[in-house]
């Protein structure tokens, strides 16, 4: 496992870009490059990183970086990656996509790419909902929560893509977070190193979105594993396997309560006990399924 | 040896539909990525492009996508970065295709697409008409438009030379069903002849690399949106010589060329013209010969081989010598008029002496459209011309409203 002293000096996504302070997605982008180097081609679908990254004629990608409108990119990508072939040349081709362009409108797109098996890394960061728009509910929105379009709380559970990826057979499926660096850039470097469709989700909060003080992010972040809500893991080949970041927190006695991590963040401001419950046999249910399943083929 | 054969740099005939003469060129133009997605009537298209890849051991590679949107964005994706690339669709495809069409027009990515012309829904239609093609003409494409088989081949191979010297993706259109699904000899040019006359190793200033890393397609401000459409605008109306420019070139080589933006047919001495573009146009000329023969009646085609760029200057050298012109749509502007008779009134209306435009709408759907209808058409533009009957916003061929009405009464 890399310590964070081992973390490359490098930065390959540069700072002076448009995105808000303590924004999840960037600290997770930053790493990740890091993680990948220079040979990679990125693809963007509509999201707040086609506005992080700063408007035309400056960028603050230093790797060739593609961007597409929004269901397009694991198919711009698989394009991208069938021309490298022909071509002869042999890099990394990673889609960063937030998770409406992932959940939700692209969803089949990303299906399609994963179902050929297309030689890419897909990433996902997850900040439950779409922000760019303003903060409005996606598919990847937790119950309860207020987004802009769920006044009143989200009415549904959060969509299980992970699980939906590792049931195309693909051989790599991980959920990651900004909390944990070391650990998502060791699923990074892993991936990295893989054939075929790859993918990733990472927890990135979203401050304004969440309505969540800046210097709160990463420990929010933290707190979304610590109680439960966001569990990292691993689907190599099939094989299911919890990260140990939340190893400890499968059991319900070790987890934080889960009003610790509400309570940092506006958008779950409004809920009553009975919601919290709600949230809460959620997470024991998922925690318990998750616990079952460690170590073994589940796909 | 054949009549085919005795023209220059040919190397093969073969006997073949639309659609395969459509895989033939991408094969020939040495295309590197093809996003493929079935639609009636472009399906075989892919067919034939999936055997020769799996048979023939081509480096082509093809992504058998799970929609349109996806198809157009694997080509984008793989032009990116500098592959030659393909797709085709139709019909209800282009429209979920749309936005990615869009978006590669924006992207000046040299792309060339296939589309075999079909009606639109709702209702279910599978029939031929011509909207669905002309609709990318407002979406920063080029569209052509050939005629017969060969020419089909021979307008794919040139749309990648235009495509690579403007950086404006090309449509190619052709008649569905009428041309995709109807076998006619087409002459194949040695595969040396293409690789010369559209060479892949061309300047590529949009092309992503590692060692030349930069953003492609991120934000602008407004102060910069205007301008870059303004250069695809004046890029496509510069490219009316360019195109007949390429025409000639193919013509040098193969000893085949369709008139470039414009095939002008019995033109010298015409006094009435319909203007046309795709398959039927055999059926206007025919008509044309028809009416001089029997009415003595001038008469002459003019043949659209280019919407976009819309051929203005041929056109109107072309109209000034003309009394009435007759635009014959396989399409409709709702309320309005046929899409191509608005714009030839558009291209026409400086000039001095303008002839009589009249909209003809007709063979929406894939209703038949007959040679006598064309000879209809040009003995009304001649009683237009001798002030007989009055032009009108439109006039419709083929209109059977009675027809409706037994149906009801069926029922």
């Amino acid at each position: 496992m890399t310590s964070i002293k081992q973390l490359p000096y490098e930065e390959y996504f540069l700072a002076g870009n448009g995105s808000c302070p303590g924004c999840g997605l960037t600290i997770g982008l930053r790493n990740v490059l890091k993680a990948l180097g220079k040979e990679v081609y990125m693809v963007v679908p509509a999201s707040c990183s086609s506005v992080v990254q700063s408007p035309f004629p400056n960028s603050s990608a230093t790797v060739p970086l593609l961007n597409t409108p929004f269901a397009a990119s694991a198919a711009a990508a698989s394009g991208m990656v069938r021309a490298l072939k022909v071509m002869g040349k042999d890099s990394v081709v990673m889609v960063w996509a937030g998770d409406g362009g992932t959940f939700d409108i692209g969803l089949a797109t990303v299906s399609g790419a994963a179902e050929r098996n297309e030689d890419l890394l897909y990433i996902c960061y997850d900040n439950e909902a779409y922000m760019n728009t303003g903060g409005h509910r996606s598919s990847a929105t937790p119950l309860g929560t207020f987004t802009g379009t769920t006044p009143t709380g989200k009415k549904e559970n959060k969509k299980n893509i992970p699980l939906i990826m590792a049931a195309h057979g693909i051989p790599y499926v991980a959920t990651a977070s900004i909390a944990f660096i070391t650990d998502l850039y060791d699923k990074i470097l892993k991936a990295k190193d893989m054939k075929g469709f790859r993918y990733i989700q990472i927890f990135s909060p979203c401050t304004p979105g969440w309505l969540l003080p800046t210097e709160k992010s990463v420990e929010s972040a933290k707190l979304a594993v610590q109680t439960g809500m966001y569990p990292l893991f691993e689907i190599e080949n099939g094989i299911f396997k919890i990260s140990a970041p939340s190893k400890a927190y499968l059991k319900k006695e070790k987890r934080k309560p889960l009003t610790d991590y509400f309570k940092l963040q506006g958008r779950f401001k409004h809920l009553k006990e009975e919601d919290i419950k709600l949230i809460e046999k959620w997470v024991d249910e998922i925690s318990e399924e998750y616990a079952s399943m460690d170590g073994k083929k589940v796909v | 040896m054949s009549i085919i054969e005795e023209k220059k740099g040919v190397s093969s005939v073969k006997v073949v539909t639309a659609n395969e003469a459509v895989a033939l060129a991408v094969k020939c133009a040495k295309v590197d990525v093809v996003g493929a997605y079935p639609i009636s009537p472009q399906t075989s298209i892919m067919e034939y492009l999936t055997k020769y890849i799996e048979t023939e051991n081509l480096s082509m590679e093809i992504v058998r996508v799970e929609s349109e949107h996806s198809a157009m964005a694997v080509a984008m994706g793989a032009s990116s970065v500098g592959a030659r690339a393909f797709t085709a669709t139709a019909s209800q495809g282009l429209l979920y295709m749309a936005e990615m069409v869009y978006w590669v027009g924006g992207s000046r990515l040299p792309i060339v697409m296939a589309i075999t012309s079909r009606a639109m829904g709702a209702p279910w239609i599978l029939g031929n008409e011509h909207t669905d093609i002309l609709l990318p003409r407002e979406w920063g494409w080029m569209v052509l438009f050939p005629e017969d088989n060969q020419e089909v081949f021979d307008t794919i191979i040139q749309a990648y030379r235009i495509a690579d010297k403007t950086l404006i993706p090309v449509v190619v259109g052709l008649d569905g069903f009428i041309l995709s699904h109807t076998t006619m000899p087409i002459s194949i040019p040695d595969q040396s002849v293409i690789d010369s006359f559209i060479p892949k190793d061309v300047p590529k200033p949009y092309a992503l690399d590692i060692s030349n890393p930069f953003t492609h397609g991120n934000a602008v401000h407004s102060n910069l949106y205007l301008e870059f459409r303004y250069d695809i605008f004046r890029t496509i109306e510069e490219s009316e010589d360019l195109v007949d420019q390429v025409d000639k070139e193919w013509e040098k080589i193969t000893g085949r060329s369709y008139g470039g933006v414009i095939e002008e047919y019995l033109l010298d001495d015409a006094e009435v013209a319909i203007v046309i573009m795709g398959a039927s146009s055999g059926d206007a000329k025919q008509a044309a010969k028809n009416v001089r023969e029997k009415y003595g009646i001038k008469a002459g085609v003019i043949r659209l081989r280019s919407i976009r760029p819309f051929p203005v200057k041929r056109l109107s050298r072309i109209a000034n010598n003309l009394k009435a012109i007759g635009v014959f749509d396989r399409n409709m502007s709702p309320g309005l008029g046929g899409m191509i008779a608005t714009e030839v009134k558009f291209a026409l209306y400086d000039l001095k002496n303008k002839p009589l435009v009249q909209s003809y709408i007709g063979g929406l759907g894939g209703k038949d459209v007959k040679i006598v209808d064309f000879e209809k058409i040009f003995t009304e533009l001649k009683e237009i011309v001798d002030g007989k009957v009055g032009v009108e916003k439109v006039k419709w061929v083929g209109l059977d409203l009675a027809a409706v009405d037994s149906y009801f009464e069926e029922v």
